[in-house]
């Protein structure tokens, strides 16, 4: 998608791969393709809007718009905008791209529900470099005020933004103490550990308070030359790239079998057994 | 203040009839829920809040949240008003409008209270003026400042039955009475209050006031001035300012805002591509104002009735030069 774009920011996407997965078919939203606009519906808010070329990618694999629209991102007429639009693809839920932002939408959708006494979710996947804005502790202040049990905060521990690992340009930690202190509860996990991110989920679905799985990942996860390679933050692969990154990741070369490619048989399946068992496990979960 | 206004009774100030607005509204509509940000008291959104806590989310100092959070209620169906001062929700709130509210073309109502100098002592950093213009400069906002307690009820409700993002802003003072009672109101439709055929004044908020104090003024000497209550600068009443340019030759565009960008601003325009005319603007030029008593701010930064009765000879003038 994004080489053929030619832009886009590829290393953001990949880190998030496994949670966007497990959120999509790992049985953790409540969501119905065939309705988008299903009032009783899960929400997911991608706030950290660059990454969302791995959404469109889970959106069109769950059915929400032709896979084949894939490639038409950022290109003109396209409902693919280089960051999340409201009103344009199917299942995007906020227009984010000005970063900092998603968190206070979340909280106002997660208080939308407990004023019409509905129990649906709101996930919102935030970025570490993201939580440099100060927006995100105003709505996580916010949210430890209002104590909803429907709202998970997740961060996308990457460790690196734009300019450079976030650690050399405003370090974030202690980052689970923050969260802590606003009086969310909190769990730290290996973002790429599907079954951590499963587990984590769906710990976060009966904490009962704000909940927040941080979870560290690797940028570009997935790609040997895009891991930890913060060159790759906002640019696309080349043709080469391109071949080298689609060869690693359906696991061509047998060291180099991640699985990570989104739509992975290996991934899918995984998902679905662990999910399988959990969701009638606790009575919840699944699409619609 | 009264001073200010020779000959006119005053009601409420706009942001007392917004609450009551708001809380009479909020008793047939359990959809609406109202946000603040630690100026309840101030705004009179608390108003509201006492009457319907379960409905009422006072989200602290916090007026970027404050924003997101409507968004986030308004996509969900809620029909949020949020309030603040107007420099602070629309100033420190600005990208969030843009982004949680505006691009996204959600059903949220921003009032902001305090607006203009009027507010007086608290001085220039609470003080809006530049809010009519960003608010403005937002894709699909309709953007409001009522010029009294009647007209301000009308807005609020037809804040609510549009749905889309409205800004309206309100003011601190109590607010000369131009309308004994909640009169028609529409986005996009102005209200002639006065007719003349030597020019028009258009105006809202206080500066409507002023305006029909300097038309009073004038027809003592036998100039007679058209005056219209532009309440809704955006979408503006391009017909009413194109008939005024077309019968009356000459406009003067009064404002408690800067000259730049608000309701001057967007006349002009109209003008400029129906019927050019000679305009004259009254409104702060550039500046910031200070603190002091909210009619000596008025008088110093030049927004009383006298400034608009200058500017009225004035464009008289350049007409009639123009015609030699």
């Amino acid at each position: 998608m994004l080489h053929e774009a030619a832009s886009g920011h590829p290393g953001g996407s990949l880190s998030a791969v496994e949670i966007v997965t497990a959120l999509y078919f790992g049985g953790v939203l409540r969501h119905d393709p065939e309705n988008p606009e299903w009032p009783d519906r899960d929400r997911f808010v991608l706030s950290k809007g660059h990454g969302v070329p791995v959404q469109y990618a889970a959106l069109a694999m769950a059915g929400y718009f032709p896979i084949d629209e894939l490639s038409t991102l950022r290109k003109i007429d396209s409902r693919l905008q280089g960051h999340p639009v409201l009103g344009t693809a199917p299942g995007i839920e906020a227009s984010t791209g000005s970063l900092g932002q998603g968190l206070s939408i979340g909280l106002g959708m997660a208080l939308a529900a407990r004023l019409d006494a509905n129990d649906y979710r709101v996930f919102v996947l935030l970025g570490d470099g993201e939580c440099q804005e100060g927006q995100v502790w105003e709505a996580a202040m916010a949210a430890g005020h209002h104590r909803p049990d429907n709202l998970i905060a997740i961060v996308d521990y990457n460790k690196f933004q734009l300019d450079g690992a976030t650690a050399d340009i405003i370090g974030l930690e202690p980052l689970a103490a923050k969260w802590e202190s606003m009086g969310w509860k909190t769990r730290e996990i290996d973002g790429h550990d599907m079954r951590q991110v499963l587990d984590a989920l769906q710990w976060s679905m009966s904490a009962g308070e704000p909940a927040c799985i941080i979870a560290h990942t690797v940028k570009g996860k997935g790609v040997s030359f895009m891991e930890g390679e913060n060159a790759y933050h906002g640019v696309a692969p080349s043709d080469d790239e391109l071949a080298r990154a689609l060869g690693e990741l359906d696991g061509e070369d047998p060291e180099e079998q991640h699985a990570h490619a989104l739509g992975s048989d290996h991934v899918l399946e995984e998902a679905e057994k662990s999910i399988d068992a959990e969701s009638q496990a606790n009575g919840k979960g699944g699409a619609r | 203040m009264k001073d200010l206004y020779p000959g006119l009774e005053f009601g409420k100030a706009t942001r007392d009839a917004y609450g009551e607005a708001l809380r009479d509204l909020g008793r047939d509509h359990p959809e609406i829920v109202v946000l603040d940000a630690d100026l309840a008291k101030s705004t009179k959104s608390a108003t509201f809040g006492e009457a319907f806590p379960d409905r009422f989310f006072n989200v602290g100092i916090q007026e970027a949240n404050l924003v997101g959070m409507a968004g986030g209620m308004a996509s969900c169906g809620k029909v949020p008003f949020i309030s603040s001062f107007a420099a602070f929700v629309i100033l420190k709130g600005y990208d969030q409008l843009r982004m949680a509210v505006s691009y996204p073309k959600l059903n949220v109502k921003v009032v902001g209270s305090h607006g203009g100098i009027s507010i007086g002592e608290d001085g220039a950093s609470q003080q809006s003026v530049e809010d009519v213009a960003l608010a403005c400069a937002l894709p699909d906002f309709v953007v409001c400042v009522p010029s009294d307690e009647h007209q301000m009820r009308a807005v609020v409700k037809a804040a609510f039955e549009h749905n889309g993002p409205v800004y309206i802003r309100s003011g601190r003072p109590k607010a000369p009475l131009i309308y004994d009672a909640t009169p028609d109101f529409a986005f996009g439709r102005a209200a002639k209050l006065r007719e003349g055929s030597d020019l028009t004044i258009i105006a809202n908020g206080l500066l409507v006031a002023s305006a029909l104090v300097a038309a009073e003024r004038l027809a003592r000497d036998g100039i007679e001035a058209r005056v219209i209550d532009m309440a809704c600068v955006k979408p503006l009443d391009e017909d009413a300012v194109r008939a005024a340019a077309e019968e009356t030759g000459a406009i003067v565009v009064a404002e408690e805002h800067l000259v730049h960008g608000g309701l001057g601003a967007r006349v002009a325009q109209a003008v400029c591509t129906s019927q050019p005319v000679p305009i004259e603007f009254v409104g702060l030029d550039d500046t910031y104002a200070e603190s002091g008593d909210p009619a000596a701010l008025m008088r110093k930064y030049g927004l009383t009735w006298k400034e608009v009765e200058a500017a009225a000879r004035r464009v008289v003038s350049r007409r009639a030069g123009a015609a030699r």
